[in-house]
Protein backbone atom coordinates (compact mmCIF):
# COMPACT_ATOMS: atom_id res chain seq x y z
CA UNK A 1 0.00 0.00 0.00
CA UNK A 2 1.13 3.76 -0.58
CA UNK A 3 2.25 4.90 2.60
CA UNK A 4 2.20 8.60 4.01
CA UNK A 5 5.08 9.22 6.27
CA UNK A 6 3.38 11.23 9.09
CA UNK A 7 6.54 13.02 11.00
CA UNK A 8 4.43 15.69 12.49
CA UNK A 9 4.28 18.09 9.30
CA UNK A 10 1.14 19.20 7.28
CA UNK A 11 -0.52 18.29 4.53
CA UNK A 12 -1.47 14.64 4.65
CA UNK A 13 -4.82 15.00 4.64
CA UNK A 14 -4.49 16.50 1.28
CA UNK A 15 -2.31 14.04 -0.12
CA UNK A 16 -3.99 11.08 0.91
CA UNK A 17 -7.86 12.91 -0.55
CA UNK A 18 -5.85 13.68 -4.09
CA UNK A 19 -4.69 10.10 -3.79
CA UNK A 20 -8.38 9.28 -2.73
CA UNK A 21 -9.59 11.13 -5.80
CA UNK A 22 -7.75 9.07 -8.42
CA UNK A 23 -8.30 5.89 -6.71
CA UNK A 24 -5.22 4.77 -4.62
CA UNK A 25 -5.90 3.74 -0.94
CA UNK A 26 -3.30 4.97 1.08
CA UNK A 27 -2.33 4.86 5.00
CA UNK A 28 -0.66 7.44 7.20
CA UNK A 29 2.82 5.74 8.80
CA UNK A 30 3.56 7.72 12.42
CA UNK A 31 5.72 5.10 13.81
CA UNK A 32 8.23 2.52 11.97
CA UNK A 33 6.03 -0.33 12.16
CA UNK A 34 3.65 0.94 10.01
CA UNK A 35 6.34 1.07 7.41
CA UNK A 36 6.93 -2.44 6.97
CA UNK A 37 4.41 -3.19 4.08
CA UNK A 38 4.43 0.07 2.52
CA UNK A 39 5.16 -0.89 -1.22
CA UNK A 40 5.21 2.83 -2.19
CA UNK A 41 6.49 5.21 0.14
CA UNK A 42 5.40 8.73 0.18
CA UNK A 43 7.54 11.78 2.35
CA UNK A 44 5.66 14.71 2.56
CA UNK A 45 6.72 18.11 4.15
CA UNK A 46 6.37 21.66 5.53
CA UNK A 47 8.14 23.84 7.19
CA UNK A 48 12.02 24.19 8.05
CA UNK A 49 14.45 22.06 7.36
CA UNK A 50 16.17 21.39 10.86
CA UNK A 51 12.32 21.45 12.61
CA UNK A 52 11.71 18.27 10.11
CA UNK A 53 14.59 16.37 10.49
CA UNK A 54 14.25 16.62 14.08
CA UNK A 55 10.94 15.16 13.72
CA UNK A 56 11.85 12.65 11.80
CA UNK A 57 14.55 11.43 13.54
CA UNK A 58 11.96 11.83 16.49
CA UNK A 59 9.38 9.87 15.21
CA UNK A 60 12.13 6.80 15.39
CA UNK A 61 11.00 6.10 11.49
CA UNK A 62 14.42 6.73 10.39
CA UNK A 63 16.23 3.39 10.43
CA UNK A 64 13.93 1.74 8.65
CA UNK A 65 12.96 4.14 6.06
CA UNK A 66 16.80 4.11 5.67
CA UNK A 67 16.37 0.36 4.51
CA UNK A 68 13.18 0.79 3.05
CA UNK A 69 14.62 3.34 0.45
CA UNK A 70 18.42 2.37 0.20
CA UNK A 71 18.53 -1.54 0.48
CA UNK A 72 15.04 -2.50 -0.41
CA UNK A 73 14.60 0.35 -3.14
CA UNK A 74 11.47 0.99 -2.68
CA UNK A 75 9.76 3.36 -5.06
CA UNK A 76 9.62 7.08 -3.06
CA UNK A 77 8.28 10.54 -3.26
CA UNK A 78 9.62 12.98 -1.89
CA UNK A 79 7.80 16.15 -1.42
CA UNK A 80 8.97 19.96 -1.20
CA UNK A 81 10.64 19.66 2.40
CA UNK A 82 10.53 15.93 2.00
CA UNK A 83 12.49 16.30 -1.27
CA UNK A 84 14.87 18.82 0.90
CA UNK A 85 14.93 16.13 3.22
CA UNK A 86 16.41 13.47 1.03
CA UNK A 87 19.59 15.53 0.20
CA UNK A 88 22.96 16.05 2.58
CA UNK A 89 21.66 19.09 3.94
CA UNK A 90 20.56 22.38 3.33
CA UNK A 91 21.29 26.39 3.57
CA UNK A 92 18.31 26.68 5.72
CA UNK A 93 19.64 24.64 8.65
CA UNK A 94 22.98 22.80 10.22
CA UNK A 95 21.44 18.92 10.79
CA UNK A 96 22.18 16.47 7.92
CA UNK A 97 19.48 15.02 5.84
CA UNK A 98 18.88 11.52 4.70
CA UNK A 99 21.97 11.50 1.77
CA UNK A 100 19.35 9.86 -0.43
CA UNK A 101 19.89 11.94 -3.20
CA UNK A 102 23.82 13.34 -3.85
CA UNK A 103 22.47 16.95 -3.85
CA UNK A 104 22.19 20.44 -1.81
CA UNK A 105 19.24 22.21 -0.61
CA UNK A 106 20.13 26.21 -1.45
CA UNK A 107 18.22 29.42 -1.10
CA UNK A 108 17.28 31.53 -3.88
CA UNK A 109 19.81 34.16 -4.09
CA UNK A 110 19.21 37.54 -3.30
CA UNK A 111 22.39 38.97 -3.35
CA UNK A 112 22.66 38.72 -7.53
CA UNK A 113 19.32 39.28 -7.87
CA UNK A 114 18.02 41.83 -5.44
CA UNK A 115 14.21 41.98 -6.54
CA UNK A 116 13.28 38.80 -6.87
CA UNK A 117 10.59 38.36 -4.65
CA UNK A 118 11.20 35.12 -2.22
CA UNK A 119 9.53 32.56 -1.41
CA UNK A 120 9.16 31.52 -4.75
CA UNK A 121 5.29 31.49 -4.54
CA UNK A 122 2.45 30.39 -6.57
CA UNK A 123 2.12 28.06 -9.84
CA UNK A 124 5.13 27.96 -12.43
CA UNK A 125 5.22 26.15 -15.59
CA UNK A 126 7.67 23.05 -15.51
CA UNK A 127 9.97 21.39 -18.60
CA UNK A 128 10.84 18.03 -19.06
CA UNK A 129 14.54 17.69 -19.11
CA UNK A 130 14.30 13.79 -19.37
CA UNK A 131 11.82 11.09 -20.18
CA UNK A 132 10.15 9.12 -17.26
CA UNK A 133 7.37 6.82 -16.31
CA UNK A 134 6.56 9.08 -14.02
CA UNK A 135 5.89 12.10 -16.99
CA UNK A 136 4.22 10.10 -19.12
CA UNK A 137 1.69 12.20 -21.22
CA UNK A 138 2.79 15.27 -19.93
CA UNK A 139 0.51 17.76 -20.90
CA UNK A 140 2.04 21.24 -22.73
CA UNK A 141 2.07 24.17 -20.54
CA UNK A 142 2.41 21.75 -17.55
CA UNK A 143 2.33 23.84 -14.31
CA UNK A 144 2.26 22.83 -10.20
CA UNK A 145 2.01 25.04 -7.44
CA UNK A 146 5.48 26.05 -5.62
CA UNK A 147 5.73 27.49 -1.95
CA UNK A 148 9.28 27.88 -0.99
CA UNK A 149 12.47 29.52 -0.63
CA UNK A 150 14.75 26.95 -1.13
CA UNK A 151 15.61 24.05 -3.77
CA UNK A 152 17.87 21.27 -4.62
CA UNK A 153 20.62 21.26 -6.51
CA UNK A 154 21.78 17.88 -7.52
CA UNK A 155 25.54 16.47 -8.32
CA UNK A 156 24.19 15.50 -11.54
CA UNK A 157 22.15 17.28 -14.09
CA UNK A 158 20.94 14.10 -15.25
CA UNK A 159 19.21 13.33 -12.13
CA UNK A 160 16.97 16.07 -12.94
CA UNK A 161 13.67 15.15 -14.46
CA UNK A 162 11.81 18.45 -14.34
CA UNK A 163 13.23 22.51 -14.36
CA UNK A 164 11.42 25.30 -14.11
CA UNK A 165 12.60 28.89 -14.20
CA UNK A 166 12.20 31.62 -11.22
CA UNK A 167 14.16 34.79 -11.87
CA UNK A 168 17.40 34.30 -13.26
CA UNK A 169 17.31 30.86 -11.53
CA UNK A 170 16.41 27.56 -13.14
CA UNK A 171 16.03 24.97 -10.92
CA UNK A 172 14.73 21.51 -10.42
CA UNK A 173 11.56 21.44 -10.27
CA UNK A 174 11.77 17.59 -9.82
CA UNK A 175 14.59 15.06 -9.88
CA UNK A 176 14.68 11.44 -10.42
CA UNK A 177 17.29 8.67 -9.05
CA UNK A 178 16.94 5.03 -8.97
CA UNK A 179 13.46 4.23 -6.69
CA UNK A 180 13.23 8.14 -5.51
CA UNK A 181 11.42 10.40 -7.31
CA UNK A 182 11.24 14.40 -5.22
CA UNK A 183 9.15 17.45 -6.31
CA UNK A 184 9.65 21.07 -5.10
CA UNK A 185 6.25 21.57 -5.94
CA UNK A 186 2.97 20.01 -4.33
CA UNK A 187 1.31 17.90 -6.64
CA UNK A 188 -1.84 17.44 -3.66
CA UNK A 189 -2.68 21.15 -4.50
CA UNK A 190 -2.19 21.14 -7.63
CA UNK A 191 -5.24 19.91 -9.04
CA UNK A 192 -5.44 18.49 -12.59
CA UNK A 193 -1.56 17.98 -12.94
CA UNK A 194 -1.11 16.58 -9.18
CA UNK A 195 -3.64 14.13 -9.83
CA UNK A 196 -1.38 13.43 -13.40
CA UNK A 197 1.91 12.95 -11.46
CA UNK A 198 0.25 11.07 -8.74
CA UNK A 199 -1.29 8.46 -11.03
CA UNK A 200 1.80 8.28 -12.65
CA UNK A 201 3.96 7.86 -9.05
CA UNK A 202 0.86 5.26 -8.20
CA UNK A 203 0.63 3.37 -11.65
CA UNK A 204 4.31 2.91 -13.05
CA UNK A 205 6.78 3.96 -11.04
CA UNK B 1 7.98 32.07 -15.53
CA UNK B 2 5.96 32.39 -12.63
CA UNK B 3 1.90 32.64 -13.02
CA UNK B 4 0.38 35.54 -11.13
CA UNK B 5 -1.86 34.11 -9.15
CA UNK B 6 -6.04 34.97 -8.89
CA UNK B 7 -7.54 33.93 -5.24
CA UNK B 8 -10.93 33.89 -4.78
CA UNK B 9 -11.56 35.06 -1.04
CA UNK B 10 -14.15 33.39 1.05
CA UNK B 11 -15.35 35.05 3.95
CA UNK B 12 -16.51 32.85 6.45
CA UNK B 13 -19.45 33.40 9.14
CA UNK B 14 -20.50 30.28 11.16
CA UNK B 15 -21.18 28.19 9.02
CA UNK B 16 -21.72 29.96 5.96
CA UNK B 17 -19.78 32.06 3.46
CA UNK B 18 -20.68 35.58 3.13
CA UNK B 19 -19.26 38.43 1.43
CA UNK B 20 -18.81 42.18 2.93
CA UNK B 21 -18.40 45.66 1.80
CA UNK B 22 -16.20 48.08 3.50
CA UNK B 23 -15.86 45.11 5.47
CA UNK B 24 -19.14 45.63 6.61
CA UNK B 25 -22.71 44.27 6.41
CA UNK B 26 -22.25 40.80 5.15
CA UNK B 27 -24.64 39.12 3.03
CA UNK B 28 -25.13 35.50 2.94
CA UNK B 29 -23.68 34.32 -0.42
CA UNK B 30 -23.97 30.09 0.12
CA UNK B 31 -22.33 26.81 1.56
CA UNK B 32 -18.44 26.74 1.51
CA UNK B 33 -18.37 23.01 0.51
CA UNK B 34 -20.41 24.00 -2.58
CA UNK B 35 -17.90 26.96 -3.38
CA UNK B 36 -15.32 25.01 -3.06
CA UNK B 37 -16.85 22.04 -5.06
CA UNK B 38 -16.61 25.10 -7.85
CA UNK B 39 -13.38 26.25 -7.78
CA UNK B 40 -11.88 22.83 -7.79
CA UNK B 41 -13.81 22.49 -11.44
CA UNK B 42 -12.57 25.99 -12.43
CA UNK B 43 -9.09 24.75 -10.88
CA UNK B 44 -8.42 28.51 -9.12
CA UNK B 45 -5.25 29.22 -8.41
CA UNK B 46 -5.32 29.35 -4.67
CA UNK B 47 -8.11 29.94 -2.32
CA UNK B 48 -8.33 32.62 0.69
CA UNK B 49 -10.50 31.55 3.75
CA UNK B 50 -11.08 34.15 5.84
CA UNK B 51 -13.68 33.75 9.21
CA UNK B 52 -14.04 37.12 9.69
CA UNK B 53 -15.75 36.92 13.39
CA UNK B 54 -13.27 34.16 14.82
CA UNK B 55 -11.21 37.32 16.22
CA UNK B 56 -14.47 39.40 17.55
CA UNK B 57 -15.69 36.42 19.18
CA UNK B 58 -12.73 35.53 20.94
CA UNK B 59 -13.45 31.51 20.07
CA UNK B 60 -10.50 30.86 17.75
CA UNK B 61 -10.64 29.14 14.46
CA UNK B 62 -13.32 26.65 14.09
CA UNK B 63 -11.20 23.19 13.36
CA UNK B 64 -13.71 21.40 12.47
CA UNK B 65 -14.88 23.50 10.35
CA UNK B 66 -11.91 24.45 8.54
CA UNK B 67 -10.90 20.51 8.25
CA UNK B 68 -14.06 20.10 6.26
CA UNK B 69 -13.13 22.52 3.68
CA UNK B 70 -9.80 21.50 3.34
CA UNK B 71 -10.23 18.23 2.61
CA UNK B 72 -12.30 19.23 -0.05
CA UNK B 73 -9.75 21.59 -1.58
CA UNK B 74 -7.12 20.45 -4.44
CA UNK B 75 -5.33 23.76 -4.67
CA UNK B 76 -3.25 25.36 -2.27
CA UNK B 77 -5.87 27.18 0.51
CA UNK B 78 -4.51 30.13 3.31
CA UNK B 79 -6.58 30.29 6.55
CA UNK B 80 -7.06 33.20 8.91
CA UNK B 81 -9.41 34.39 11.62
CA UNK B 82 -8.88 34.22 15.03
CA UNK B 83 -5.26 32.55 15.16
CA UNK B 84 -2.81 33.62 17.80
CA UNK B 85 -1.17 30.79 18.97
CA UNK B 86 1.63 28.54 17.05
CA UNK B 87 0.20 25.49 18.68
CA UNK B 88 -3.74 26.70 16.76
CA UNK B 89 -1.35 27.17 13.52
CA UNK B 90 -0.05 23.88 14.12
CA UNK B 91 -3.67 22.26 13.93
CA UNK B 92 -4.50 24.10 11.09
CA UNK B 93 -1.45 23.27 8.83
CA UNK B 94 -2.16 20.10 9.97
CA UNK B 95 -5.30 19.76 8.83
CA UNK B 96 -4.31 20.32 4.95
CA UNK B 97 -4.02 24.32 4.97
CA UNK B 98 -0.74 25.53 3.61
CA UNK B 99 -0.54 29.14 5.11
CA UNK B 100 -1.99 30.94 8.16
CA UNK B 101 -3.34 34.43 7.64
CA UNK B 102 -2.46 36.47 10.95
CA UNK B 103 -3.42 40.07 11.08
CA UNK B 104 -4.76 41.86 14.77
CA UNK B 105 -2.31 39.08 16.65
CA UNK B 106 0.79 40.00 14.83
CA UNK B 107 -0.22 43.75 15.54
CA UNK B 108 -0.71 42.75 19.55
CA UNK B 109 2.08 40.32 19.69
CA UNK B 110 4.58 40.93 16.71
CA UNK B 111 7.11 38.30 18.10
CA UNK B 112 4.29 35.35 16.81
CA UNK B 113 5.50 36.33 13.02
CA UNK B 114 9.21 35.34 13.79
CA UNK B 115 8.31 31.86 15.92
CA UNK B 116 5.28 30.86 13.22
CA UNK B 117 8.21 31.65 10.54
CA UNK B 118 11.24 30.08 12.57
CA UNK B 119 8.59 26.72 13.04
CA UNK B 120 6.63 26.47 10.29
CA UNK B 121 8.91 28.38 7.37
CA UNK B 122 8.09 31.70 5.89
CA UNK B 123 6.37 30.30 2.74
CA UNK B 124 3.25 29.49 5.71
CA UNK B 125 2.98 32.19 7.30
CA UNK B 126 0.60 35.39 5.58
CA UNK B 127 0.52 38.36 7.54
CA UNK B 128 -2.75 39.97 6.14
CA UNK B 129 -2.59 43.84 6.47
CA UNK B 130 -5.92 46.02 6.32
CA UNK B 131 -5.63 49.67 5.43
CA UNK B 132 -8.13 52.69 5.71
CA UNK B 133 -7.51 56.81 4.84
CA UNK B 134 -7.70 58.36 8.14
CA UNK B 135 -9.59 61.75 7.60
CA UNK B 136 -6.44 63.73 7.04
CA UNK B 137 -5.90 61.27 3.90
CA UNK B 138 -3.47 59.80 5.35
CA UNK B 139 -3.29 55.15 5.56
CA UNK B 140 -3.38 53.55 8.37
CA UNK B 141 -3.59 50.26 9.66
CA UNK B 142 -6.64 49.00 11.07
CA UNK B 143 -6.79 45.74 13.19
CA UNK B 144 -9.23 44.25 14.53
CA UNK B 145 -11.61 43.39 11.00
CA UNK B 146 -11.11 46.90 10.29
CA UNK B 147 -12.63 48.43 13.78
CA UNK B 148 -9.28 49.56 15.37
CA UNK B 149 -7.33 52.01 14.41
CA UNK B 150 -3.56 50.99 14.88
CA UNK B 151 -1.48 54.70 14.26
CA UNK B 152 1.25 52.30 12.18
CA UNK B 153 2.25 53.08 8.54
CA UNK B 154 1.32 50.53 6.28
CA UNK B 155 5.21 50.81 4.40
CA UNK B 156 6.53 50.84 8.15
CA UNK B 157 4.55 47.75 9.01
CA UNK B 158 4.95 45.95 5.68
CA UNK B 159 8.57 46.21 6.50
CA UNK B 160 8.54 45.12 9.63
CA UNK B 161 6.67 41.16 9.02
CA UNK B 162 8.93 41.10 6.37
CA UNK B 163 11.78 41.44 8.70
CA UNK B 164 9.80 39.33 10.87
CA UNK B 165 9.79 36.50 8.78
CA UNK B 166 6.23 36.79 6.84
CA UNK B 167 6.28 35.14 3.41
CA UNK B 168 3.87 37.03 2.23
CA UNK B 169 1.47 40.18 2.64
CA UNK B 170 -2.48 40.35 1.86
CA UNK B 171 -2.41 44.16 1.23
CA UNK B 172 -6.79 44.74 2.11
CA UNK B 173 -7.84 48.19 0.94
CA UNK B 174 -10.77 48.31 3.24
CA UNK B 175 -12.52 51.37 1.67
CA UNK B 176 -12.35 49.27 -1.04
CA UNK B 177 -13.45 45.91 -0.23
CA UNK B 178 -16.93 45.12 -2.10
CA UNK B 179 -17.24 48.30 -3.85
CA UNK B 180 -15.34 46.21 -6.99
CA UNK B 181 -14.31 49.89 -8.12
CA UNK B 182 -10.76 48.57 -8.60
CA UNK B 183 -8.06 47.76 -6.07
CA UNK B 184 -6.11 50.91 -4.30
CA UNK B 185 -3.07 50.87 -6.89
CA UNK B 186 -1.52 53.71 -4.71
CA UNK B 187 -1.50 51.66 -2.07
CA UNK B 188 0.04 48.37 -3.93
CA UNK B 189 2.86 50.51 -5.43
CA UNK B 190 3.94 51.96 -1.93
CA UNK B 191 4.04 48.56 -0.09
CA UNK B 192 5.90 46.38 -3.19
CA UNK B 193 8.21 48.56 -3.74
CA UNK B 194 8.78 48.78 -0.12
CA UNK B 195 9.37 44.62 0.85
CA UNK B 196 10.63 42.15 -1.44
CA UNK B 197 8.24 39.12 -0.64
CA UNK B 198 4.93 38.51 -2.55
CA UNK B 199 1.88 40.65 -2.27
CA UNK B 200 -1.40 39.84 -2.42
CA UNK B 201 -3.67 42.61 -3.84
CA UNK B 202 -7.33 42.57 -2.08
CA UNK B 203 -10.03 44.95 -2.20
CA UNK B 204 -12.34 46.08 -5.22
CA UNK B 205 -11.42 43.85 -8.11
CA UNK B 206 -14.50 43.84 -10.27
CA UNK B 207 -13.36 43.21 -13.73
CA UNK B 208 -10.30 41.18 -15.13
CA UNK B 209 -8.19 44.31 -15.88
CA UNK B 210 -8.19 45.29 -12.38
CA UNK B 211 -5.95 42.35 -12.17
CA UNK B 212 -3.46 43.71 -14.68
CA UNK B 213 -3.79 46.77 -13.12
CA UNK B 214 -2.50 45.61 -9.75
CA UNK B 215 0.01 43.87 -11.58
CA UNK B 216 1.13 46.69 -12.98
CA UNK B 217 1.46 47.90 -9.64
CA UNK B 218 3.94 45.80 -8.07
CA UNK B 219 1.33 42.89 -6.56
CA UNK B 220 2.35 39.55 -7.26
CA UNK B 221 -0.78 37.79 -6.83
CA UNK B 222 -4.53 38.96 -7.23
CA UNK B 223 -7.04 38.27 -4.77
CA UNK B 224 -11.27 38.99 -5.19
CA UNK B 225 -14.03 38.31 -3.52
CA UNK B 226 -17.86 40.20 -4.86
CA UNK B 227 -16.35 39.53 -8.33
CA UNK B 228 -16.09 35.75 -8.08
CA UNK B 229 -19.83 35.37 -5.87
CA UNK B 230 -22.03 38.18 -7.33
CA UNK B 231 -23.33 38.75 -10.73
CA UNK B 232 -24.84 41.40 -12.18
CA UNK B 233 -25.74 45.24 -11.53
CA UNK B 234 -28.19 43.32 -8.58
CA UNK B 235 -25.52 41.83 -7.27
CA UNK B 236 -27.42 38.14 -7.55
CA UNK B 237 -25.02 35.83 -6.14
CA UNK B 238 -23.36 33.60 -8.77
CA UNK B 239 -19.58 31.83 -8.08
CA UNK B 240 -17.57 32.17 -11.35
CA UNK B 241 -13.86 32.57 -12.02
CA UNK B 242 -12.67 33.78 -15.36
CA UNK B 243 -10.69 31.06 -17.28
CA UNK B 244 -7.47 30.83 -18.19
CA UNK B 245 -7.44 32.03 -21.72
CA UNK B 246 -9.45 35.30 -20.36
CA UNK B 247 -6.70 35.90 -17.47
CA UNK B 248 -3.84 35.46 -20.03
CA UNK B 249 -4.80 38.53 -21.78
CA UNK B 250 -4.18 40.49 -18.12
CA UNK B 251 -1.80 38.90 -16.06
Amino acid sequence: MITIVDYGTSNLGSMSNMLRKIGYVSRIASAPEQLEDATKIILPGVGSFDAGMKKLVGSGMVPVLNRKVTEERVPTLGVCLGMHLMTRGSQEGVLPGMGWLPATTVRFDQVEQPTLRVPHMGWNQVHACKSSVVTTDMADETRFYFAHSYFVRPDNTSDILLEAQYGASRFAAALERGNIVAGQFHPEKSHRFGMWLLKNFAERF
Amino acid sequence: MLKTRVIPTLLLLGEGLVKTTGFRDPKYVGDPINAIKIFNDKEVDELILLDIAATKGAKGPAFDTIADIAGECFMPVAYGGGISTVEQMRRILGIGIEKVVINSAAIESPGLIATAAREFGSQAVVVSIDVKKTLLGRYEVRSRSGTKATKLDPVAWARQVQDMGAGEIMLTSIERDGTMRGYDLDLIGKISAATNVPVIAAGGAGKIADFGAAVASGADAVAAGAMFVFHGPHRAVLITYPSRADLKTVV
